[in-house]
């Protein structure tokens, strides 16, 4: 890469996945964000019970996440070739396992409300 | 997530003010609406302020040449690689959908198809290069995609027409041919992913002792680059691929299967029968005739092919200086790829607006390439050199070139379309 400046790195983005899709999905994640953090001001407190149901999520989130890749890559494990592809696959699945936490805690905060600890 | 978006929120607001434009009444005129064209076509409407802009190029379709690979080992549809020319096209420029058919050099202008006569300031000729299958005795495209024979430089039908004839050899084995020709050509990694490709999904079909890969190629290593060659000859030792190196294929006999190669040995030239059940072809390439009936070519290099005889840092014609040459055209050592036009369009327009403003350009291209040389169905290695041989990684440290990785696969795979829409688009 010659200039990988942010700029083109949106413009790349955007080239992949249309630049509807892209900023309707950064959309959400800020939303997503946004969400938690509202939460978490208004609760004043993490929930331990729902940090629970959070953390059993986080699995389930790294597998997807990484199964999801090499769906779309038409790879898997065996093209896994040094220690960068190491790092990039737990990377993936790290991405995965809080997206997911984050999810599962925002929508319990957001659905059962304040009390329903 | 929220890490992503906090970043978005950063790059939004650092993002630098663009130079005033300047303001030209110069004509300028681009032969070829492909990666090239178009790219310096975008970049220059966003630099200059009335400048007359027309983009001479028959073709409707626009190809993603770097996923005929793809189509070509089933990966992905024909579709994937297919778009229209007018798609990448900026306002204010003008499209003359003919082909150029002349070039007078003396008095700047291009003569098209139909007759028009484009008057020019500043000639930038980026048309490609022609595929010389005449040149292989008894093949012809219709044959492609039956009887054992590909093709994948022809197009996204004939790459996908190209799976069809290797999805065979996949399943049922035998021997496949793999060829190269002896000129320049486009993409030098090409015919070795296409071999690596077709050998891993055979061992993954097939199975292993069912299938011979066979490599012939007029050169005497396979690749360009001494280090990389010396890479690629481990993983076909490896791999159980058989190499006839200075083969040049004059001719296939489709009925008996059997192509027919010439062969050097020191001065000693001989004909060599080689039989396949999958035959894949790539023709010698050569600039249009249209470029070398204008004495735009190298009198002394490449006679020939004709590529363009320009200056290798600043791509400007040699002998006239308000003419660029830009991608596959250009008489440049290397350089006949996507990544080389990505690295050449800047210092064109560079060169292009200085000259506009009366002064020197100051950019430099220095062969950058690069080649995400596909392993198997999976991995990549992801090669960059420039005009001296010497490896120049973007990622060094982190991606090493020799090494087959996924995650050079997954850059190919999901980040090469984009990236190189970005780059049609001027923005990257």
């Amino acid at each position: 890469m010659k200039e990988l400046t942010l700029q083109t790195l949106i413009a790349v983005f955007e080239e992949m996945f249309g630049r509807g899709l892209f900023w309707a999905m950064v959309a959400v994640a800020a939303l997503v964000t946004v969400a938690y953090l509202y939460v978490l001001v208004r609760d004043r407190a993490m929930s331990m019970r729902k940090f629970l149901w959070a953390q059993l999520s986080m699995p389930f989130g790294a597998v997807a996440a990484v199964l999801f890749v090499q769906g779309i890559t038409s790879s898997g494990f065996r093209d896994i070739g040094g220690p960068i592809d190491v790092i990039v696959l737990l990377g993936v699945a790290a991405m995965g396992a809080v997206g997911l936490a984050i999810l599962v805690y925002t929508a319990q905060s957001l659905i059962r409300g304040k009390s329903a600890d | 997530m929220g890490l992503g978006a906090a970043g978005l929120a950063a790059a939004v607001a650092g993002t630098p003010a663009r130079a005033a434009k300047v303001a030209t009444k110069a004509r300028i005129v681009i032969i070829g609406a492909g990666a090239a064209g178009t790219a310096i076509a975008n970049r220059l409407v966003e630099r200059l302020d009335g400048a007359e802009i027309t983009l001479v190029d028959a073709r409707k379709e626009h190809i993603y040449q770097p996923g005929l690979s793809l189509v070509a080992a089933g990966l992905k549809p024909s579709g994937y690689v297919l778009s229209q020319t007018t798609d990448w096209l900026p306002a204010g420029v003008k499209l003359v959908a003919e082909r150029a058919a002349a070039i007078d050099p003396v008095a700047k202008t291009v003569g098209t198809e139909g007759g028009q006569t484009l008057a020019y300031d500043y000639l930038i000729v980026a048309p490609g290069l022609v595929l010389d299958y005449e040149a292989i005795e008894g093949f012809s495209l219709d044959m492609v995609g039956q009887n054992g024979i590909g093709s994948l430089y022809a197009g996204a039908d004939y790459a996908a027409k190209t799976w069809a004839a290797a999805q065979k050899f996949t399943e049922e084995g035998g021997v496949a041919l793999m060829s190269r020709p002896e000129t320049e050509m486009k993409c030098a990694g090409a015919p070795l992913k296409h071999a690596f490709l077709i050998e891993d999904i055979a061992s993954r079909t097939v199975g292993k002792g069912k299938y011979e890969i066979h490599y012939a190629a007029p050169q005497s290593s396979l690749f360009g680059v001494p280090i990389v060659a010396e890479k690629v000859r481990m993983l076909f030792g490896e791999r159980g691929m058989t190499t006839h190196m200075q083969h040049t294929l004059k001719s296939v006999d489709p009925g008996r299967k059997l192509a027919t190669f010439e062969k050097k040995d020191g001065d000693m030239l001989s004909l060599v029968e080689l039989p396949y059940d999958y035959l894949h072809v790539i023709p010698p390439q050569r600039a249009p005739e249209v470029i070398r009936e204008s004495d735009l070519s190298w009198g002394d290099k490449w006679v020939d092919q004709g590529w363009v005889e320009c200056d290798q840092q600043t791509m400007r014609h040699l002998r006239y200086p308000e003419i660029f040459a830009l991608g596959d055209v250009a008489g440049v050592p290397k350089g006949k790829t996507a990544a080389s036009v990505k690295w050449q369009v800047p210092v064109v327009e560079d060169h292009l607006v200085a000259a506009i403003e009366g002064k020197e350009g100051t950019a430099v291209y220095d062969g950058y390439t690069s080649c995400p040389l596909i392993t198997r169905v999976g991995r990549a290695m992801l090669i960059e050199f420039d005009y001296k041989n010497n490896l120049v990684p973007s990622f060094p440290g982190i991606i090493a070139p020799l090494e087959e990785l996924w995650i050079s696969w997954l850059m190919k795979e999901v980040a090469l379309k984009a990236t190189y829409n970005a780059m049609l688009r001027g923005k990257a």
